[in-house]
């Protein structure tokens, strides 16, 4: 089997790391991520623009477009740190729309775009649509050329931070085939947004009525490329998430060893009972697993085959601990883990989130079965 | 310290070493051959296994960077890790004297004196002397510090009496890491305890061998009946027995002394399970077109890559900076449940033939996969079992408070 990859780590990956570590524990303390629940925006938005700053948002972006000329393999310990913080921005979102544009994008498209976003403009995806299915290319929307312009028409979903979105990258289809369309936030009238009731409440997201809403005749990736720009989409979101899961696993397994160490009960430490500390010892486990998969995926990222393989079992690993270290979490908090005030739910809810919009464990293991045993 | 070798001497070294293995590993004496030093069972393997150790030793391929003056290669640890790879490469038998070379050498080479450097090492290395282990006893298993065996001093001697259990290769062993109890008074059960390096050959010490559940033979029960060995034996000084026996544990990280090379213990080859898959039928299809088996294989694979991974990630300390003890202490719990599970997973394949077993000449693979699965439990139990593993990771890596 020689679509198995292996694992090493960038200088400039472990720099951001410690770097990444660092800003968001600061920027992003548990009283502020509460807070923010309750916010219409839903970050705050001068860490967005220090994340800007930072050059976060052209790490994945080559130098000829302004960006800082690194690939995905650096962006991982950012979104790993974010998700352990939940720290939620559009960065994930942004990044994405930056490696649709790099994949698909026409160079005229990615000569206006890319350096908007390595400066810090924010970007989103509107891939979902009602019937639910995690297959990119199975949508109904539709693009119909009128003259110069393409008019649109249909209902995307879960459009992540579409409010704060300067480009909304969506996918369509023209002529029976799936393309991608550039929709600019100007092109979006009053009313076209409309925010849904979502599971991960640290989260914004958005339906995306896109019924009249028209756009330059240009204005669409080439079609040769759909293909690629897909698979590019699945694996750059497949990272991100995975990433992001990583973290939240580690965060939700520490929250939960916190309890464990100071709660009482019969007299003792219940972190001292084996009925409690043999399960966080397997789910601490799964996750060293998963973070190991992560920084696998990390470093096959731009292999041919291997690249696929290494994500989707990153993607699953992720998935698979974060949502059982996190339901545990709850458990062990007994009366506690039952209330909106335990952290707990906060991690189990994003995973729920985080596996809708990727695809869950056993997706991606669907998909990992065709390209490892086929 | 020898000097760290440049990318063409080790190439030179590795391409020796290739070719040696090459020509003389013999993977199929006509015999079974034991998969792990703990399953060695008749005359035929043991004489051909100790045979390929001295044979390896005498090429230079093991105990390469162990110190000259004792026997060892006195090389940098670069060309053993390069050796090993080769014996890796072309699936060689396993190193028979795995409690002498990989437990009892390293210890005595960290703090034994200068005699017993000269009195033990060149035997282990060569498999001329067989050591055992003897920690566990038949009524403390997992409760090792809490072990009995009775060592009593007179004179310049000690008097043993009690037994221990678990002892692989014991009836065949020269010496035995023997952990034993010194003070019955003393103010906690751990600092009652010394260790010796323990002569089996002499009277008062008999063997009994233990009959596994596969059927087969491997370890013995040991037992000591007024047995007398010389007080030089001790070693560590009385009532650092624990300390001791801990350390040899360190010594497989392989951090503090030069690792010996070799394996002693096969790792079973998952991409056979794979195979073994992919040529199983069920309802008149391939297996792994059955969802159900397609997805547990697929998690295994999963589970298998980041065992595998997480070997490399331990030697990155930038990947290894949150709980740095994590890693290291869940590689035994995690290795051995998976190998436990994916073998018996693997009968699950076999459709009716699941029912046959070793020796009959319709078992599939004739019955690998069920002696496999069978002897996974030693893995599981032996060395600290999972549940006892689950109690190290909490407790040193995780800060959780210990169980009583």
């Amino acid at each position: 089997m020689d679509n198995l990859g292996n694992i090493g780590t960038t200088e400039e990956q472990i720099e951001l790391m410690d770097v990444a570590t660092n800003f968001c524990r600061d920027k992003s303390p548990m009283d502020k991520v509460r807070a923010l629940i309750d916010d219409d925006l839903g970050y705050d938005p001068d860490v967005w623009k220090e994340i800007g700053e930072l050059g976060w948002l052209a790490i994945a972006i080559p130098e000829k477009h302004e960006g800082v000329g690194l690939s995905m393999a650096e962006v991982v310990p950012i979104a790993e740190q974010m998700g352990r913080n939940l720290m939620s921005t559009p960065f994930g979102t942004t990044t994405l729309a930056a490696q649709a544009l790099l994949a698909g994008g026409s160079e005229a498209q990615q000569a206006e775009w890319l350096p908007r976003i390595a400066a810090g403009c924010a970007a989103t995806l509107a891939l979902s649509e009602d019937s639910g299915d995690w297959d990119l290319a199975n949508i109904t929307c539709s693009g119909k050329l009128d003259g110069d312009s393409i008019v649109l028409s249909g209902k995307k979903q879960l459009v992540r931070w579409a409010d704060s979105a300067e480009l909304i990258i969506a996918s369509v289809k023209v002529d029976g085939n799936v393309r991608f369309a550039l929709i600019e936030r100007s092109a979006i009238g009053e009313g076209t947004l409309r925010r849904e009731s979502i599971i991960d409440e640290t989260a914004r997201s958005f339906e995306l009525t896109l019924d009249d809403v028209a756009i330059p005749a240009d204005a669409l990736f080439d079609a040769s490329r759909t293909r690629e720009t897909i698979e590019k989409i699945e694996l750059a979101a497949g990272l991100i998430q995975a990433a992001e899961m990583c973290g939240g696993s580690q965060a939700v397994i520490d929250y939960t060893l916190e309890y464990l160490k100071t709660r009482k009960q019969f007299d003792k430490i219940i972190g001292s009972f084996q009925a409690l500390k043999h399960p966080t010892v397997d789910n601490y486990v799964e996750y060293e697993k998963a973070r190991t998969h992560l920084y696998s995926a990390a470093y096959s990222w731009g292999e041919q085959g291997r690249g696929e393989v290494a994500v989707r079992m990153a993607a699953a690993q992720a998935h698979s601990s974060y949502s059982r270290a996190a339901d545990r979490s709850i458990q062990f908090h007994g009366g506690f883990g039952f209330t909106h005030d335990c952290d707990a739910q906060l991690h189990r809810r994003k995973a729920i989130f985080d596996g809708a919009l990727i695809g869950d464990a056993a997706y991606q293991r669907s998909k990992l079965a065709s390209l490892l045993f086929d | 310290m020898a000097d760290k070798p440049s990318a063409a001497e080790l190439k030179e070294f590795g391409d020796a070493a290739d070719a040696w293995f090459k020509e003389n590993t013999v993977r199929d004496p006509g015999f079974m051959l034991p998969l792990t030093f703990m399953e060695v069972s008749t005359d035929q393997q043991f004489d051909f296994l100790r045979d390929w150790q001295r044979k390896v030793y005498e090429a230079g391929f093991l105990g390469a960077s162990w110190p000259k003056e004792y026997g060892g290669g006195g090389m940098h640890s670069e060309y053993q890790r390069v050796a090993t790879r080769a014996m890796k490469k072309y699936d060689a038998p396993i190193m028979i004297n795995a409690i002498g070379n990989g437990w009892a050498g390293p210890l005595i080479l960290d703090l034994g004196s200068e005699e017993q450097k000269q009195t033990y090492i060149k035997g282990m290395l060569t498999a001329e002397d067989i050591w055992c282990q003897g920690f566990s006893e038949p009524e403390h298993g997992s409760d090792l510090g809490n072990a009995q065996l009775k060592a009593v001093k007179e004179g310049d001697e000690y008097v043993l009496n009690g037994s221990k259990i678990w002892t692989s290769l014991g009836d065949r062993a020269k010496y035995m890491i023997l952990l034993a109890r010194t003070d019955f008074e003393a103010e906690n059960k751990y600092k009652g305890l010394s260790f010796f390096l323990n002569p089996m050959k002499i009277d008062g010490i008999s063997t009994s061998r233990i009959k596994k559940l596969t059927g087969e033979y491997g370890f013995v029960q040991t037992f000591f009946s007024d047995a007398r060995i010389s007080a030089d034996c001790l070693f560590g000084g009385e009532g650092n027995g624990w300390s001791m026996a801990m350390k040899t544990l360190e010594y497989e990280r392989g951090a503090k002394v030069k690792p010996v090379g070799g394996y002693f213990v096969k790792e079973l080859d998952v991409m056979q399970i794979v195979e073994l898959a992919k040529n199983s039928m069920r309802n008149g299809k391939p297996l792994l077109d059955d969802p159900v088996m397609r997805d547990k294989m697929t998690q295994y694979m999963i589970d298998i890559q980041a065992l595998n991974l997480n070997n490399t990630r331990r030697r990155m300390p930038q990947l290894m900076q949150d709980k740095p003890m994590g890693l290291p202490l869940m590689n035994k719990l995690a290795r051995t449940e998976l190998i436990r599970e994916l073998t018996e997973f693997s009968l699950g394949f076999q459709g009716t033939k699941a029912g046959y077993y070793v020796g009959d000449e319709n078992a599939v693979d004739d019955g690998y996969w069920h002696r496999s699965y069978l002897n996974s439990f030693s893995a599981t139990i032996g060395g600290g079992t999972s549940e006892i593993q689950r109690n190290i990771v909490a407790e040193h890596a995780l800060g959780l408070p210990k169980t009583r």
